[in-house]
């Protein structure tokens, strides 16, 4: 086994003059010249491979640490309260209550995405789920986040199908729903489509582990998958010929998945947590083994000892560099006291799960990996878990954004010659729903499993996905993901405030209370002072928002440098909002269900003149101007008011109003159960002062649309009159007419739209450029 | 996930009494999925569900057994192709097979209807989707066979919602054992309007000649509870048309009344 050069400790101390590729490893100077300066000698090449990894941005968050302290800061007591584990760990815990607890975070797998778009997004999957495993909780749920460039791209034609497969076959395979997500169409997406992931897991409080290997003598133990060449961070580096020229071959960097190692894998540990097997546990994500040694014993308290030739390999060829840099999937650390060892095999050997006894933890302080019984690591692993370099980058306003904020739509080209009369507005109705963005996106949520569990009692085209926890008393949660990135390009700050905002009323709209957060945050590239601001600004404008709303962030991923031949993404601050409901059988669903003829229409909120970065302004081709107004003490009032009516159900449907306002609400209440509405627009112009296109496509947010039987009319508007939230009736949902009429102050009456005719402009979209509806 | 969900291979009985003595054992093998939906449906449907593990050729003295849905060892071969070779398999094979007067009923969903083929307790075989892809969706059954220790409570000809979910799901077979299989009207389910995988005569759901074998490509077992079924006409996720399945066989056992 031992056919190359081993370079150990000793010979690093005997060699100092030695170069090593430090910069291909991608490290800055000065950071080198820290690790030379922490260990007292030059690095072997094992440690550098090491601090290589753990050092980059991607694990060390060395880019957006200083901005992202606002999160852990702009906090209350009041806030935490039912926070068990926060920001830090490998997903944020929350208190459910009745002993139960929930954990869940989103992640971006772009890069992989686009090079390989089903490996890419399958093993996307797969690393959040590890993540929720290695909190002690069972997965019970994912959504998708998805972001292409424009729809008729050949790009999009190559990435969208691959990736769509790859979510389903391996999320399909671990037997977890799918319940929401978005896809968004852009061509700033174009060669660097944006594929986030989350998943979200409960526990019963006892079974929370953290990921620390504490207890002198207690051995660590890696299992699952067998360690590959495959996802080597910088293989191509690594094995060059001037680092060592004994190394294999060079090696792909995107991982390969195995969803049928990954879902045994989930089994296996909850038959470990179940039987109180593990002292603590980590998953092998990015940095494989070094990340998942320095990171245990870092967390710990003391030291670890490793043999690292002990590892399961699946190429007997690959260098003590590799192995530890290897991001090989479906693998798991755990720290197992000596006592429950044999306990600990029987449960591998039921589930036919390969594991390898690794080493034990130490009280010596250091991280110490041998090969062979030579020394080729000896480190403090907090120098390589927790003391890496942090940049405080510049960043300043982009001369251009003043610009940008000027050019509103109404001042434009793009905004001269509105739709006045009722026949072109219904025709620009139309035109709406049939655009990429807003269009049926069920041939990409048709092929994942949202039943699976049994538990789904809402998944998407709903507001939320809502998952039951506990089937005794209907404990559960509901999620929502959002972020719209047309917004956070005209104003980051307040584009960061609008993804939370949608993001909370979609799932207070379900009926579900607020309660964390999580974020991923799509940026192009930090050293770019223009991007830096936007980043910087979309941090500070979600800590702020999270401040006013009181829901803390509780974990959450960063990905830089998403930008392709020089040009970057807009900036994309996906956020998801995680909240409780006591009953999850008083959801409230966002269509107009087919036995509510004549229930009652209300718009709740307020409509102002805010087209600006719309998809109406999209249609048309304009980006420009200042995003809508954002107002939490609304949504939270808007919150609350929604939440009370569907656990004392008054309402039969909700339906938050977003992309494409009042139109596209409309419209998505009535496609979704093939039950139609009569409404008029006359008091809403007249209480707003706005004219009829504003009030069906403003984008003005803290507004909702809730159908109600007439006998709650009353208890409803008491309770909105009390709370002085403005709450107008529009009109009624029609079954029998099988269209959405609208009235107003047109020129020509009122238009209908036939509900057949929507449909099949909206449901043939995606199937149009993608090869036909999957049945 | 319920608290009162036993971990896979735990044999000790629920905290709830039963509603009858009919335990009806669950089949999990290495990339089941929905064997904890399944076990569920049982207790929904009023029997006993008994965990089985598939290296165990025990059936620990159930009535009847389900092969739930999943991917059984990632259906990276054939799917079913492995998990047919399983301890548990020889045991239910023989049980199945048995020329005594109630042989041992057992019902197949998605992936255990994919191993009831590979087993030879049922004919044909599944490949892909005639599209390719994976498809979830509310699927409109027809029951023709109420004559199964699965199907007794149906009435002939009853249109059902139940949700499906697969990729491999196109039911093939020869034309010979078509022929057989419609003459003796051993089609237990067919899909209803447009087909959803390709199937030879929209065939979902099949028996063997005694009637105590049923296999089935969509999941029953995801329409036993208002709220978390498929959508039908009382509204959203309202559907429990898969309960009969799951209360026929427990009325069976029990010498109820079908």
């Amino acid at each position: 086994m031992n056919d190359f050069n081993i370079d150990t400790v000793t010979n690093a101390a005997d060699t100092p003059e030695t170069e090593l590729p430090w910069a291909e490893l991608g490290l800055k100077q000065d950071e080198y010249a820290r690790i030379l300066e922490i260990l007292g000698r030059r690095p072997t090449a094992a440690e550098l491979a090491m601090y290589s990894v753990m050092w980059s941005e991607h694990c060390s968050y060395k880019s957006s640490k200083v901005h992202l302290r606002q999160f852990g800061e702009k906090v209350t007591e009041e806030m935490q309260k039912d926070l068990m584990v926060g920001i830090g760990e490998n997903a944020g815990v929350t208190d459910l209550g009745d002993g139960w607890a929930v954990t869940f975070k989103i992640e971006s797998h772009n890069h992989p995405s686009y090079v390989e778009p089903y490996q890419g997004a399958a093993t996307g999957i797969g690393g959040i789920v590890r993540d929720i495993i290695s909190m002690g909780a069972r997965p019970v749920g994912v959504m998708d986040p998805l972001r292409f460039g424009d729809i008729d791209h050949p790009d999009t034609q190559r990435v969208l199908p691959g990736v769509v497969a790859g979510i389903g076959g391996y999320g399909n395979s671990l037997g977890l729903p799918n319940v929401g997500g978005e896809v968004v169409f852009d061509s700033v997406y174009q060669q660097n489509p944006l594929v986030n992931a989350l998943a979200v897991g409960v526990l019963k409080h006892e079974d929370l582990r953290l990921a620390n290997a504490s207890g002198v003598g207690n051995k660590v133990v890696l299992f699952g998958a067998r360690t590959g060449g495959d996802g080597i961070g910088g293989a191509s580096v690594l094995a060059s010929e001037s680092f060592d020229d004994t190394k294999p071959s060079k090696r792909p960097a995107v991982q390969v998945g195995d969803p049928f190692a990954e879902k045994v894998l989930i089994e296996c540990c909850l038959e470990l947590f179940h039987n109180n097997l593990v002292e603590g546990i980590q998953d092998l994500g990015a940095a494989g083994i070094s990340c998942a040694t320095s990171e245990l014993a870092s967390n710990g308290e003391g030291g670890m000892h490793v043999e690292l030739t002990n590892v399961l390999l699946r190429d007997p060829s690959l260098t003590p560099g590799e192995i530890l840099m290897s991001e090989s999937q479906e693998r798991m650390m755990a720290v197992v006291t000596p006592e429950n060892a044999a306990n600990f095999e029987a449960v591998m050997d039921k589930w036919g799960v390969e594991h390898s006894w690794l080493g034990e933890v130490t009280d010596t302080g250091r991280l110490i990996i041998e090969w062979d019984g030579d020394t080729i690591v000896d480190v403090d692993p907090r120098t390589v878990a927790h003391d890496g370099p942090v940049y405080d980058r510049p960043y300043h306003r982009p001369e251009w954004q003043d610009r940008l904020q000027t050019d509103t739509f109404r001042s434009s080209a793009a905004g001269g010659d509105l739709p006045a009369s009722a026949e072109d507005l219904g025709q620009a109705v139309v035109e709406l729903m049939s655009s990429p963005n807003m269009a049926d996106k069920s041939w990409v949520t048709d092929q994942f499993d949202r039943f699976v569990g049994g538990n789904t009692a809402l998944s998407q085209p709903d507001d939320a996905g809502v998952i039951r926890v506990d089937d005794r008393t209907g404990l559960g949660i509901g999620l929502a993901t959002d972020c719209n990135d047309r917004y956070a390009y005209l104003d980051p700050y307040r584009g960061a405030q609008l993804a939370l905002a949608e993001s909370y009323r979609n799932v207070a709209t379900a009926g579900a209370v607020p309660l964390a957060v999580s974020d991923c945050l799509n940026f192009g590239s930090p050293e770019d002072p223009d991007i830096m601001w936007q980043f910087a600004e979309a941090v500070r404008g979600l800590a702020d928002a999270c401040m006013e709303l009181g829901i803390p962030v509780t974990g959450g991923n960063v990905s830089l440098y998403n930008q392709t031949a020089g040009r970057a993404i807009h900036p994309t601050p996906v956020v998801g909002v995680l909240g409780k409901f006591d009953d999850v059988s008083r959801r409230t669903p966002s269509g107009f269900q087919r036995w509510a003829d004549g229930q009652a229409i209300y718009l709740l909120g307020t409509t102002r003149d805010e087209l600006d970065g719309s998809e109406y302004a999209r249609m048309r081709g304009h980006l420009g101007g200042q995003p809508p107004a954002v107002d939490l003490i609304a949504e939270k009032t808007l919150g609350e008011i929604l939440i009370n009516a569907s656990r004392d159900g008054m309402i039969d449907a909700a339906h938050d109003l977003s992309e494409g306002g009042l139109a596209a609400a409309l419209a998505e209440m009535s496609l979704r159960f093939g039950v139609g509405s009569r409404t008029s627009l006359h008091e809403l112009c007249e209480r707003d002062g706005v004219d009829p296109f504003t009030a069906l496509f403003s984008e003005s947010q803290a507004r909702v649309l809730v159908s109600l039987p007439r006998s709650e009319e009353l208890r409803f508007t008491d309770m909105t009159t009390a709370r002085g939230f403005p709450a107008l009736r529009l009109g009624v949902v029609d079954a029998e007419s099988g269209g959405i009429e609208v009235a107003g102050a047109f020129q020509d009456g009122s238009f209908g739209i036939g509900l057949d005719e929507l449909k099949e402009a909206w449901s043939s979209v995606i199937p149009s450029r993608f090869g036909g509806a999957a049945a | 996930m319920s608290a009162d969900t036993p971990l896979i291979g735990d044999h000790t009985m629920p905290e709830t009494a039963p509603l009858t003595d009919a335990r009806i054992g669950v089949v999990t093998f290495p990339g089941t999925l929905d064997d904890r939906d399944a076990a569920r449906a049982v207790r929904l449907g009023g029997g006993t569900p008994v965990s089985l593990w598939h290296a165990d050729d025990s059936l620990h003295e159930v009535d009847a057994v389900i092969l739930p849905g999943g991917f059984s060892y990632g259906d990276y071969l054939r799917a079913g192709a492995i998990a047919r070779f399983a301890p548990v398999m020889n045991t239910i094979i023989v049980e199945a097979e048995a020329t005594t007067a109630s042989p041992l009923p057992v019902l197949g969903i998605c992936n255990g209807f994919q191993i009831l083929t590979e087993a030879h307790l049922l004919p044909g075989s599944m490949i892909k989707n005639d599209h390719l892809k994976f498809i979830c969706r509310d699927q409109v059954l027809r029951v023709e066979n109420t004559g199964t220790a699965w199907t007794s409570q149906f009435t002939q000809d009853e249109l059902i919602t139940v949700p499906m979910k697969n990729q491999d799901g196109q039911y093939v077979v020869d034309d010979a054992t078509l022929s057989t299989l419609e003459d003796q009207g051993r089609v237990v389910f067919r899909y209803v309007g447009e087909s959803p995988n390709g199937s030879r005569n929209d065939i979902a759901g099949v028996t063997n000649e005694r009637g105590n074998v049923v296999g089935l490509m969509p999941h029953p077992e995801h329409a036993v509870e208002a709220g978390y079924g498929p959508n039908d006409a009382t509204g959203l996720r309202e559907g429990t048309d898969g309960l009969t399945i799951f209360t026929s066989v427990v009325s069976s056992l029990t010498g109820g009344n079908a």
